[in-house]
């Protein structure tokens, strides 16, 4: 007995793999991607009464072709084609020797979904739906926006790509790596959509982090050697790890210092740990990979206390030579506070001041009022978070910059 | 980025218009809507009744009190909205000056609040 869980799972194995057969043989990415999509959703309505075929890619790639030379065979005659038969013909059962995949496109297709004609919205809509398997309106309740504009999104996103001449194959290095570098952006998009949303409103959002962990795990199997893939996906388990920590019983956000730290999820930081240990000491350095070592630092703190701040402070100098930002410059004032005092940390962010990339960011108004709590300054530190919570355009950290006001009043 | 787009309306403006001027703020907006609704962009969109139609309620020691007329007397008031997902605040700017009403009253463009938040 399969579980519907299980054919989901396996569904969205094969969604990817299927897909580059069809495009490999048929060319346009956009009406193959739709076929496939019906092909699951065959699937997914008639695995379970009928049992798993034994060779379920090969049905999978047998049904999307019969859609897609029905689609295509419908718009030469002008659906002249009797609907019903087209219908019935999909769920016919395919011969079980069909034909598998000699090599895994996967790679290819990741790349075409976070083409750069696209918006990195788009870019994520895509990747989750092609090659994450996720139907459109799983997307569209993830993203909060109605059934409908999704499926705008991403029909608009594969003309674009057509439009774009794109075509379905690897380029070459040194345009092979610096694509992976947006698959990579697309991936942690996605993993950050879902790691901040809040707890019991949005699950379908939620799912979004494994979602994002899954699709990177893949990722790192198809370029094991590549550094950053490593480090994203030690990022991504290290930060996933405290999900549980991160928010109170009423959704509210609980910051790293006060969270529960018997909460965090063990197994998964002693992976993402064991991850980033092992990469740092055979590929080149790269951003995800220092975040991933200072998420690792954090992690194996079991007291807030014991925080290695130095080599935080350490990690975030490195991170500003390799990925310089203002974001960046804040955490590591923050690391400043904490290893030389608040004094020093708010002398540090009084240079962002004149940053306009920040000045008008809550997060410098929020670092900007721990700092001063820090230094004793209740009434500048009361004055600043709440300046932070009219700027922040999230309700959960209002709520926090507001309770923390609250506190010094 | 989620924005609320809330379109002001100003009856002695829109008195003064033609009936063709009115008519073509109409098809503008039909106009503005149909590239949007392809791109993703557009989330929802209502036009709202004149505000003489609304029902003002309140709860006031659980007593309900519900009477005609707006909350606030103004003599610019809300007449519609648009709910639109733009990547950038340049791009959010851009569409709000195409709508057609942005000639004669103001678009007020808001963020909408996110229910995700980065613990700090």
């Amino acid at each position: 007995m399969t579980t519907p869980h299980e054919i989901e799972d396996l569904l969205r194995t094969c969604a990817p793999q299927v897909l580059g057969v069809l495009v490999r043989r048929y060319g346009d990415f956009a009406d193959c991607e739709d076929a496939v999509q019906e092909a699951m959703v065959a699937a997914a309505t008639s695995w379970p009464a009928d049992s798993v075929p034994d060779h379920p890619r090969s049905w999978l790639i047998t049904v999307a072709r019969r859609r897609l030379t029905d689609a295509v065979r419908s718009d030469i005659a002008r659906r002249r084609r009797e609907e019903t038969a087209a219908g019935q013909a999909g769920f016919a059962s395919p011969a079980a020797d069909d034909e598998t995949p000699d090599e895994d496109d996967t790679l290819t297709l990741l790349l075409m979904c976070c083409h750069p004609a696209l918006t990195m919205a788009s870019q994520a809509a895509l990747t989750l739906r092609a090659v994450g398997g996720l139907s459109t309106a799983e997307i569209a309740r993830a993203y909060l926006v109605p059934e409908a504009t999704m499926a705008q999104r991403i029909s608009r996103s594969k003309q674009r790509i057509a439009a774009a001449g794109a075509t379905f194959e690897l380029p070459p290095e040194p345009e092979l790596t610096a694509r992976v570098r947006v698959v990579l952006h697309v991936l942690y998009l996605i993993f950050n959509e879902g790691y901040t949303a809040s707890s019991g409103a949005s699950l379908q959002r939620a799912e979004l982090a494994d979602e994002a962990i899954r699709l990177t795990r893949m990722l790192l199997r198809l370029r094991p050697d590549e550094g950053e893939v490593a480090g994203l996906l030690a990022l991504m388990l290290l930060t996933h790890a405290r999900r549980a920590a991160r928010t109170g019983a009423l959704g509210d956000l609980v910051p790293l210092s006060e969270q529960d730290r018997s909460a965090w999820d063990r197994q998964t930081i002693a992976e993402g740990d064991a991850l980033i240990s092992a990469t740092l000491q055979r590929a080149p350095i790269g951003p995800y990979q220092v975040q991933a070592a200072i998420a690792a630092v954090h992690a194996s703190a079991a007291d807030p206390a014991d925080t290695d701040w130095r080599q935080i402070l350490m990690l975030y100098q490195l991170l500003e030579v390799l990925a310089p930002g203002p974001i960046v410059s804040l955490n590591r004032a923050v690391a400043v506070a904490m290893v030389h005092g608040p004094q020093a940390g708010l002398e540090l962010i009084a240079t962002l001041d004149s940053d306009d990339r920040l000045s008008d960011h809550h997060r410098l108004a929020a670092v900007r009022a721990h700092l001063l709590e820090q230094s004793g300054d209740r009434r500048a530190a009361r004055a600043a978070y709440q300046a932070a919570a009219k700027m922040t355009t999230s309700l959960p950290e209002q709520r926090y910059l507001e309770s923390r006001a609250a506190r010094l009043s | 980025m989620k924005y609320l787009l809330m379109i002001y309306m100003n009856p002695s403006v829109f008195d003064s218009l033609s009936e063709d001027e009115r008519n073509a703020i109409f098809a503008g907006h039909d106009e503005f809507q149909k590239p949007l609704k392809e791109s993703g962009e557009l989330i929802g969109f209502a036009a709202l009744s004149d505000p003489s139609q609304s029902i003002t309620v309140r709860v006031r020691d659980d007593a309900l009190s519900a009477t005609d007329g707006p909350y606030v007397e103004a003599k610019e008031w809300l007449a519609g909205y648009y709910a639109l997902e733009c990547e950038s605040r340049e791009r959010v700017i851009e569409l709000a000056a195409q709508i057609p009403d942005a000639k004669l009253t103001a678009i007020e463009v808001r963020p909408v609040m996110e229910s995700s938040g980065l613990e700090m």
